[in-house]
């Protein structure tokens, strides 16, 4: 950047130059250092010949490896929810160490300054998972959304592995509602699922969230291409069938206070406990019957007495031995990081769904096993692979790897993706400097209530639902003139352009700090340029044409996409 | 006629002053099409289309294809409409509305699975991991906004529902989601005009910077996104939302709940000159107890609103041009289940249609005599969306080219249901 004719020279400097910072702008031009560093673990070279093999294998010479400026900014979204704030992404470019990538990483997933934030964005991820960004919102819902919320953010935080984590919401009992005597958030998972349609709704969740097994068709009719048949789901089904869900009302309403999910004797449908039977029947009407029966053909006493066995608990231990219960979390997690997951939809494995790279799939399912189901190892592993250290840029020479045309993701770029509602939250808030408000509780109904403007539930049985943060215009109505870029924007004292405009030595050295906020990235010489013709627009008054260019810069494409 | 924009902004204000600016130069988005002196002519001749979208598999058995007597009939008699079909005895008012509208008695499909279904009888394609399809309301956009030129404000609404997506036509195309209120969020921008113009020419810079830069899709469709939404905000069209602005007795003829005044908004749509508007009314996925829910709430509740759309419709010569349908993802089993319900059914249902070039006041195909088998000619999402498109004149021969290269015929070429075109 030499020798911009500027508008901006004749003004008065203010505050004072920041030399380590500006120091680390100049270093983020030149090339990056080596991706992961010579300290990777061994499950990174694993995931990189697997990757590379398939480059060879259709000729495809992969992007540039990514600036570490983009790499930093990629990361803090992935492993924290939000964007890095100036000083994080300053202080990561002039690190000068050659294991500077997977020092970040480590300091994201295990310096206690990042423990919260860890915590409640993988929090959010899986109460959005396990119950919907729904449940839990409308007062007759049994599901308690603080409770779930509380229960994932205490074992994200503790680095609960996962296979413990998967037990505990497969088999728990307990209050929904945080200090009731038997508090136990687990229980949110599946206490609006149990006690409908004689617990479909549990059966096809924890099938296909925890097995990449997508029963839900089969409930009615043997599946059209896959080996599930309807005896399976039935069978599957019958492991919940000691599970209610009992409400307690606030006193003289209809409104649930809370809920408890208990585990209780079954008679069985023909009413004989120690051989309790579930019924079920086919299109033509004709009756069958189905005992609890795992889905890899592993029977368990068909007593319904919960002195005898309790079913879930044979659930969560035979689950515990399933290769889908390692392949289905190796798949989600990769998905998250990589844009794509190795089969497509991520939660359908099996025969009938042939992954991109089945060896992969397999042997990093087989790692995280070994590792003890320690989802920081796997997140680590995933961030110091090399596909993650690659730019987004689509060129001639890997222009056939492109997912959005129908072709297996080959993981020679980064994918471009939009951030999700709860990410750009995040990010607007650490862009300008707007946390630390009020109370965690009024922080999180504050975030609720922003985000359940983007939430449409479709009207079945199942709870499905959609959202309209999805780029389309609603989205975009919302960054133009919604409370949260204004906020962002506000020139109040205090602000964060307020206390931009007291530091640097020029409107331009400002302009720059806006696009690093932003961006992770300097101004370009046009965008230098058009900063300088709103100055000039806005007569001279330096605050509101930064307050422009930030509005410009949090509605851009770059800012809310992943890349 | 007084169209302030919510904004206190008009268009044209706002266009004289991108005339003006320089800073627009840098703004590459066009600013709408020209205000078309043929408005009149295009007027008199642009074709719309409205889906009632029942969510969660409507018991067609139960109201347009009743078998009394049958073990599966259920307790609800038929009645005499004004058209050959007979209906549910609990649809009286939509009954003197169907000489305008036509009972497909002989749908008959394959996805019994809500999303599944939901996605097959929204574009007529299976879902398929590799492509997304573009539903119809894109398609019957993209092909009927020619007719148009003066249309701002997004050509393609869904209201009380998601709608659903514009697969590989890409964002600009997909449903813009309204309440049934029609409140749109976060319309106000108090900002002058000038500065917004200005801000707008520096976002263009950075958008087209990362398009450049990245040279993948989603990038650019971002841009066009924000040039639709730009056009919204600024348009006088949006008084088309503000449902609250029609007399009360038409608000009451309507039913003042959210499914009646999602039919008013969307009457208002099409007069604006919205090509495709879909209305949602959920909770038809009757596991349990179905016909006293269906008596009691459901079907007074879409018999009203259904009865007040085409009525309203007719009066004001807009159905002559106007599709009206009529559909859920699938039917319901013939057989009642253990818990007085219904469950999921593909193979023999009904759907109704009607308005434009589609024949009204006929029932096609017959079922069997309990409803579980079609015995005539069976039809499907495509045979049905063919005709809808035969009906709105748009050319059954028209070709998309999906993002993979290959050649998809619209409504995914199937066969026009000959009884209900001319």
């Amino acid at each position: 950047m030499k020798s911009l004719v500027l508008p901006f020279n004749g003004l008065p400097c203010k505050g004072l130059l920041f030399a380590g910072f500006f120091a680390c702008l100049s270093a983020m031009t030149a090339p990056a250092v080596n991706a992961a560093g010579p300290a990777a673990p061994p499950q990174v070279a694993m995931i990189n010949d697997s990757i590379e093999q398939v480059w060879r294998d259709f000729s495809i010479r992969p992007a540039a490896e990514v600036d570490d400026a983009t790499w930093c900014r990629r990361v803090y979204l992935d492993v924290i929810g939000r964007i890095p704030s100036l000083e994080e992404l300053s202080e990561f470019v002039s690190d000068r160490d050659s294991n500077k990538r997977a020092n970040l990483v480590d300091r994201l997933l295990n310096d206690d300054r990042y423990t919260e934030e860890y915590a409640n964005h993988w929090s959010t991820v899986w109460t959005n998972l396990l119950i919907g960004r729904s449940g839990g919102t409308d007062r007759r819902d049994l599901t308690n959304r603080t409770g779930m919320q509380k229960y994932l953010r205490d074992s994200f935080a503790g680095n609960k592995t996962y296979d413990q984590m998967m037990y505990e919401l497969v088999t728990a009992e307990g209050s929904t509602t945080p200090g009731n005597a038997n508090f136990n958030g687990a229980v949110n998972f599946l206490v609006d699922k149990v006690n409908a349609e004689k617990g479909t709704l549990a059966t096809s969740s924890v099938s296909r969230i925890f097995l990449g097994q997508q029963v839900q068709c089969t409930q009615c009719h043997n599946h059209p291409f896959n080996q599930w048949k309807q005896q399976k789901f039935w069978e599957f089904n019958a492991f919940f069938r000691q599970t209610r869900a009992l409400r307690r009302f606030v006193d003289g309403t209809r409104d649930i206070e809370s809920a408890e999910l208990v585990s209780q004797d079954f008679a069985g449908e023909a009413n004989d406990p120690e051989d309790a039977l579930v019924f079920y029947e086919l299109r033509n009407g004709l009756q069958k019957v189905a005992y609890p029966v795992f889905t890899d053909g592993t029977e368990i006493e068909k007593s319904g007495f919960v002195e005898d066995v309790n079913r879930r608990e044979e659930l969560g231990r035979l689950m515990l031995q399933s290769e889908y219960l390692d392949k289905m979390i190796v798949n989600r997690m990769w998905s998250m990081f990589l844009g794509y997951g190795f089969t497509r939809p991520i939660d359908d494995l099996g025969p009938h769904n042939p992954s991109s790279h089945p060896e992969l799939l397999e042997n990093l399912g087989k790692e995280f096993r070994a590792n003890s189901y320690d989802l920081k190892k796997l997140i680590t592993w995933i961030t110091l692979s090399r596909p993650y250290q690659l730019a987004s840029t689509l060129s001639a020479s890997n222009e056939i790897d492109d997912p959005t045309i129908g072709e297996s993701p080959k993981f020679s770029r980064f994918y471009l993706r939009q951030m999700s509602a709860e990410q750009l939250y995040a990010s607007m808030v650490t862009a300008s400097n707007a946390q630390s408000k009020g109370s965690y509780e009024q922080q999180e109904a504050e975030r609720r209530r922003w985000l359940s403007q983007f939430v449409v539930a479709f009207g079945n049985d199942e709870g499905t639902e959609t959202t309209t943060f999805n780029g389309s215009i609603p989205q975009a109505l919302m960054l133009f003139n919604g409370d949260l870029t204004k906020n962002a924007i506000s020139l109040e004292a205090g602000s964060f352009l307020d206390q931009l405009s007291q530091t640097g030595r020029s409107p331009k050295d400002r302009v720059t700090r806006l696009f690093l906020s932003g961006l992770a990235r300097r101004p370009t010489k046009n965008e230098v340029s058009i900063a300088s013709k709103l100055l000039v627009a806005r007569k001279g008054n330096e605050p509101e044409m930064l307050q422009d260019m930030w509005w410009a810069i949090l509605n851009s494409n770059e800012f809310i996409m992943q890349h | 006629m007084d169209l302030s924009t919510p904004n206190g902004m008009t268009r044209r204000h706002f266009m004289s002053h991108l005339a003006g600016s320089s800073a627009a130069a840098a703004a590459a988005w066009t600013l709408g099409g020209n205000i078309a002196a043929q408005a009149d002519e295009m007027r008199r001749n642009r074709k719309s289309a409205i889906l009632l979208w029942m969510g969660g598999g409507p018991a067609t058995i139960d109201i347009w294809d009743l078998k009394p007597g049958a073990p599966t009939g259920g307790p609800f008699r038929p009645i005499s409409t004004t058209g050959n079909a007979q209906i549910c005895e609990h649809m009286p008012m939509v009954a003197q509305q169907m000489k305008h509208l036509s009972v497909v008695r002989s749908m008959s499909t394959r996805e019994a699975d809500h999303s599944r279904g939901s996605y097959y009888m929204h574009t007529g394609y299976v879902p398929n991991p590799n492509i997304e399809h573009p539903s119809y309301g894109s398609v019957i956009a993209h092909e009927l906004i020619e007719q148009r030129p003066e249309l701002e404000i997004p050509p393609f609404v869904s209201v009380g529902g998601a709608g659903a997506g514009p697969g590989f036509l890409g964002m600009a195309w997909s449903p813009f989601s309204v309440t049934s209120n029609g409140r749109v969020r976060n319309l106000k921008m108090n900002l002058d005009d000038q500065r917004l113009l200005q801000r707008m020419a520096a976002l263009n810079m950075i958008e087209s910077g990362f398009a450049k830069r990245t040279r993948d899709t989603p990038a650019a469709e971002h841009a066009k996104v924000l040039g639709k939404t730009l056009d919204l905000m600024t348009s006088e069209q949006m008084e088309a939302f503000r449902v609250e602005k029609e007399p009360d007795e038409v608000k009451e003829r309507y039913g003042t709940d959210n499914f009646g005044q999602g039919c008013l908004l969307a009457r208002r749509l099409v007069e604006a000159g919205v090509p495709f508007i879909e209305v949602d009314l959920g909770g038809w996925d009757m596991h349990n107890n179905i016909h006293a829910t269906l008596k009691d709430t459901k079907l007074p509740n879409l018999d009203r609103a259904m009865s007040a759309l085409v009525e309203d419709l007719a009066q004001r010569e807009l159905l002559q041009d106007t599709v009206v349908m009529w559909m859920g993802e699938f039917g319901r089993t013939p057989r009642i289940n253990a818990n007085a319900g219904r469950d999921h059914f593909a193979r023999a249902w009904s759907c109704v249609v009607g308005g434009a070039g589609i024949k009204g006041g006929l029932a096609v195909g017959e079922t069997n005599f309990d409803g579980t088998a079609v015995e005539t000619e069976p039809y499907s999402s495509e045979d049905l969306m063919t005709t809808v498109c035969k009906g709105l004149g748009i050319s059954t021969e028209t070709t998309f080219t999906s993002n993979n290269g290959r050649p998809m015929k619209i409504a995914g070429g199937g066969k026009l249901i000959r009884e209900l075109v001319a």
